[in-house]
């Protein structure tokens, strides 16, 4: 428990103290709520933006470009100015929708999502609400986003909206099947549906390294990227196919609050990941002083910044490092870190890969994972009954015959040989 | 969501007809379908076509034959030279000129690029069509910059070009360009591969396209469908070496044949026809001799048009273009301008049939098939 | 597994590395495992920094004069008004009040040379088709303007640009035009007392080289 791990808790309780010295005792515990709402909801549009602005750059650089850097050094007000022009943009109802409906949709999209966050386990000590249902909570919370995504299609009155919103909602509904099914394996194993619970039991040894944990995380990520509409699996949003999708209708601030609501889930989908397979806030003994030196040379070594602001990034990474350098690196320092390595996998799926047309996601989902879950879970049943390493080794083989045969079983022509194509003169 | 009618025999389905209008994200210019759908299975598609008509024809019957050069690099836009090449030999039938070697030389040269261009921004596309955001798109077009950068070395300009003229071509090139022509065909393979290995074996991109949009061979040969549609399919008919036009019978380089004629095999057989295209491309950048790039008939005809008067006959000049068979029929009346200038556009032909390829499919697959036949609207309304 | 098997990976291989490639720390990086770099960032980030373009690249005609603006070396033979394609070029020979062509430096000029930039189509066969090397094509693009028509007319004051421009922009081309001039003045200068020079109708020369 250092210093820097529990810093925000920390000023957190400077707060709380300061509050009961001002503040009859009976209001305490609303200033805390307060306090941890205020910050969440402060965060949650931040981390948002600067997702976009995230996305953006790495696509561009997968593509031999820039990416936007008009806006401010480096683009990083271009979120801004998106917002802006979202806002200033005129709000289009189109004639004979259900207007109640339309304001709904985006509104009951974006508050499952930011709902999620309070059960993120952002740091030791440094969760919202420690709910001992926290899994349980989270599964129910994203499902709400279906009810506003087929609202939103209904409430377009559009032949082609209603069209996107359907194959929208069957594609989230069926991948919800697998992605509960695979995190099943993980409550076996640590007994708890407390996130809090699950990132601890993971302190030796986090749950990929496992061979349920590997299979169960890669499906439980897909399914994520599933339903939250994300290429390769973005057929209902696309814009080169007929259907524009749920979203056609929409401009303005209510486009921007889909736009928010999906993004926001994507960090989400990451974050749970993490909590779940990749051990939450835990990380190697790194001092942070390693740390502090490798932003002090990034800030310094960044060409388009001025010389004063490196200079005083430089200055506080020095300071930092002279104050805090010996202890570990912060807990919520490792977990942000893997949230945005694995949202870096998110965008480079959708930089590289075209999308899959819908019956074929479909498949992929019932015919597939579906099949894969279930045999995970038999696996982490074997896995926990014997020892290592013949647990290990069974559980293994398991997933290994059963992956070989679903694959066998469903796409027969990509097991064929290449084709042989004739050069005739 | 599909109200399968077999399931439910009380339920009655209606067809849907949408309109896959002339302005729709996935490229290609303004074309129109006109698709009836059950479901999600098109039951009809009707192409409705003429949105970027300019009379090109009756321009060329008012101008010299010169004078219609311009147009042509505007026909099929990403492949000007091959235009430019096939109202020459046409020219030349007509006229009984022959053109200079180095012209000759440098008109294949010319040639063999603009199929490099054109394979690499097809493919680009219809990858972005399939939904990868744009990236193989943007590496095909960064090594198509580089050719581009090569023609407007030699030409001025790189999409227009304006460069083969009945004769050989209207300047030589100039110095250094030769070399550089040479690295980049060094370092095109290279490029190529990249490409594959983001592509071909990718698992999604083939089960979007094995078994999509088949075309039997019959059809497509009743049809009269040209190009790499008609040689995935398996018929053997590359112009270039049924009619031996120019100087390609001296090339060694092999016709790569399909199997199938889904849209992998187009989209594949054209990254093999690049290949084949690069060895012709070696040949020909190592063997091509000094000389004049014009012959003098042709250089007299490029300076003063309006002396040009070829005998009364008609001729047919045709090319391998990039998309087919491209081909200008000539008939001369005696004058400087031509009595009857008609353009035989593959993309037009190719077009026909596009309701046979998509009945059945789905309507995802529409899009698929139609950046597999590779149209460009300047070609198709002329 | 057959969807996220080897061949998404590889493709996803190909995309890290590009990206890496477009940062010097990763193209060290893949210096020293030893993957050859080919890719870099291929924005021209303009207007800050422009595109090199080729000698020959060609957007709008200009003419042509030696020294002086009015030493031009356009004679109004209206060769290029009648060969231009989309028909752009509008010229009118400079004429006195009985209506006979008035000469300058020995050979007539035109009053007004109109060519119309937004219909002209860069194909340079203006330049191709012109006997004395009056027209050529110039280099710059950068002729965005407010109005569709006034300010799209480029008149004779605004294409006339000296020979030197010319020879600036594009070397090696304006040494073959000079040559050919001077060639043609020695010709001319060595025929002088039996020939001299007339103002060409406008009908194409009866044959040339």
């Amino acid at each position: 428990m250092s210093s820097l791990d529990q810093l925000f808790v920390s000023i957190k309780g400077a707060i709380l103290g300061l509050a009961q010295r001002l503040l009859p005792a009976v209001w305490l515990p609303w200033v805390s709520i307060v306090i941890t709402i205020g910050v969440i909801a402060a965060i949650a549009p931040a981390i948002m933006m600067y997702l976009t602005w995230l996305e953006r750059k790495i696509i561009a650089r997968m593509q031999n470009r820039f990416g936007p850097d008009r806006v401010g050094v480096y683009g990083l007000m271009q979120p801004l100015s998106d917002g802006l022009k979202m806002l200033i943009k005129e709000d289009i109802v189109p004639r004979g929708a259900d207007r109640l409906l339309h304001l709904i949709a985006p509104i009951l999209s974006v508050v499952p999502a930011i709902l999620l966050f309070a059960v993120l386990p952002f740091g030791r000590n440094m969760t919202a609400v420690d709910l001992n249902v926290g899994l349980l909570y989270f599964f129910a919370v994203s499902s709400v986003g279906s009810y506003a995504i087929f609202m939103g299609g209904w409430a377009s009155r559009s032949k082609f909206s209603i069209l996107g919103a359907m194959r929208s909602v069957a594609q989230i509904i069926s991948y919800e099947v697998p992605g509960v099914l695979s995190v099943v394996a993980v409550i076996m194993v640590t007994g708890t549906l407390s996130t809090v619970g699950i990132v601890e039991a993971q302190s030796n040894r986090w749950f990929v390294f496992t061979p349920w944990g590997c299979v169960g995380a890669l499906i439980f990520f897909l399914s994520g990227v599933a339903e939250v509409n994300r290429t390769p699996f973005d057929m209902p949003e696309a814009e080169s196919e007929l259907v524009g999708g749920f979203h056609t209708e929409y401009s303005g601030m209510k486009f921007a609050l889909w736009y928010m609501a999906e993004f926001l889930e994507s960090f989400a989908i990451s974050a749970f990941t993490v909590t779940f397979f990749f051990g939450g806030w835990y990380g190697p003994a790194v001092p942070f002083w390693i740390v502090a030196v490798l932003f002090a040379a990034l800030i310094a070594t960044a060409r388009r910044l001025p010389i004063p602001v490196k200079g005083l990034g430089v200055v506080a990474m020095v300071g930092a490092g002279l104050c805090w350098g010996t202890q570990p690196i912060p807990s919520w320092a490792w977990f942000f870190a893997k949230t945005y390595a694995l949202i870096f996998v998110l965008v480079w799926f959708r930089g590289t890969l075209p999308r899959l047309r819908a019956d074929q996601l479909m498949g992929l989902a019932w015919k597939f994972f579906l099949p894969l879950a279930l045999v995970n879970i038999v696996a982490t049943g074997v896995w926990v009954s014997w020892p290592f390493p013949i647990g290990t080794a069974l559980s293994a083989l398991i997933l290994i015959v059963s992956s070989w045969l679903l694959v066998r079983a469903n796409h027969p022509e990509a097991a064929r040989p290449l084709r042989t194509y004739v050069f005739a003169d | 969501m599909e109200l399968k009618s077999s399931a439910m025999p009380t339920i009655e389905t209606q067809t849907l007809e949408v309109n896959l209008g002339p302005q729709h994200p996935s490229t290609h210019g303004v074309f129109r379908m006109v698709a009836t759908l059950d479901g999600e299975r098109i039951v009809k598609l009707k192409p409705v076509m003429g949105y970027l008509h300019r009379n090109h024809e009756q321009i060329g019957e008012s101008i010299t034959y010169i004078g219609s050069f311009p147009f042509t690099d505007r026909l099929d836009y990403f492949c000007a030279m091959s235009n430019n090449f096939g109202l020459a030999l046409a020219i030349e039938k007509l006229g009984g000129i022959q053109a200079s070697e180095r012209g000759e030389y440098l008109r294949v040269i010319m040639a063999e690029l603009t199929r490099l261009v054109n394979h690499t921004a097809v493919t680009g596309f219809l990858l972005n069509d399939m939904g990868a955001f744009g990236t193989p798109l943007l590496y095909a077009f960064r090594e198509r910059e580089k050719i581009l950068d090569l023609f407007e070395a030699a030409s001025g300009s790189r999409m227009m070009c304006n460069y083969v003229r009945p004769g050989g071509v209207r300047e030589d090139v100039p110095e250094g360009w030769l070399e550089r022509a040479r690295e980049i065909v060094r370092n095109y393979p290279a490029f190529l591969d990249e490409f594959e290995t983001l592509l071909t074996k990718n698992e999604i991109v083939r089960q979007r396209t094995q078994q999509v949009g088949v075309l039997p061979k019959e059809l497509a040969v009743n049809a009269s469908v040209t190009g790499p549609m008609l040689r995935a399919c398996g018929v053997n008919y590359d112009i270039r070496k049924v009619d031996g036009y120019s100087i390609y019978p001296r090339f060694t380089f092999k016709v790569p044949l399909g199997s199938v004629g889904d849209v992998y095999d187009r989209y594949y057989l054209r990254i093999l026809e690049m290949r084949e295209s690069l060895k012709i491309l070696e040949q020909a950048l190592k063997e091509i001799p000094g000389g004049p790039a014009i012959s003098p008939k042709g250089m007299a005809i490029g300076k003063a048009p309006r002396t040009f008067r070829p005998p009364k006959g008609e001729a047919y000049g045709r090319v391998e273009a990039p998309k087919g068979e491209l081909g200008f029929y000539l008939v001369s009346d005696g004058s400087p301008q031509p009595y009857r200038y008609h353009i035989r556009a593959p993309s037009f032909v190719n077009l026909t049939v596009l309701e046979e390829m998509c009945l059945g499919q789905k309507v995802a697959d529409v899009i698929i098939i139609l950046g597999s036949i590779d149209i460009v609207l300047g070609e198709v309304d002329r | 597994m057959a969807i996220i098997g080897s061949g998404v990976l590889r493709g996803m291989g190909v995309t890290f590395k590009t990206f890496l490639e477009t940062y010097p720390v990763g193209r060290g990086l893949l210096r020293v495992l030893g993957i050859p770099v080919t890719n870099g960032l291929v924005t021209v980030a303009y207007p800050e920094t422009k595109q090199q373009h080729a000698e020959r690249f060609r957007y709008f005609p200009f003419l042509v004069y030696d020294g002086t603006p009015d030493n031009l070396r356009c004679v109004a033979c209206k060769i290029c008004e009648q060969e231009c394609p989309p028909q752009c070029i509008h010229i009118v020979m400079e004429k006195d009040a009985q209506g006979r062509p008035v000469k300058a430096h020995g050979r007539t000029l035109p009053k007004q040379f109109d060519i119309d930039m937004s219909i002209c189509m860069s194909c340079r066969i203006c330049v191709d088709v012109c006997p004395f090397d009056a027209i050529e094509m110039d280099n710059q693009y950068e002729y965005a303007s407010t109005d569709r028509g006034p300010s799209m007319n480029f008149t004779k004051e605004q294409l006339l640009k000296s020979a030197d421009y010319f020879r600036q922009i594009k070397p090696t081309e304006s040494s073959t035009v000079d040559q050919r001039l001077a060639a043609k003045a020695a010709k001319a200068s060595a025929a002088k007392p039996t020939e001299p020079p007339a103002a060409k109708p406008p009908s194409p020369p009866a044959s040339n080289t």
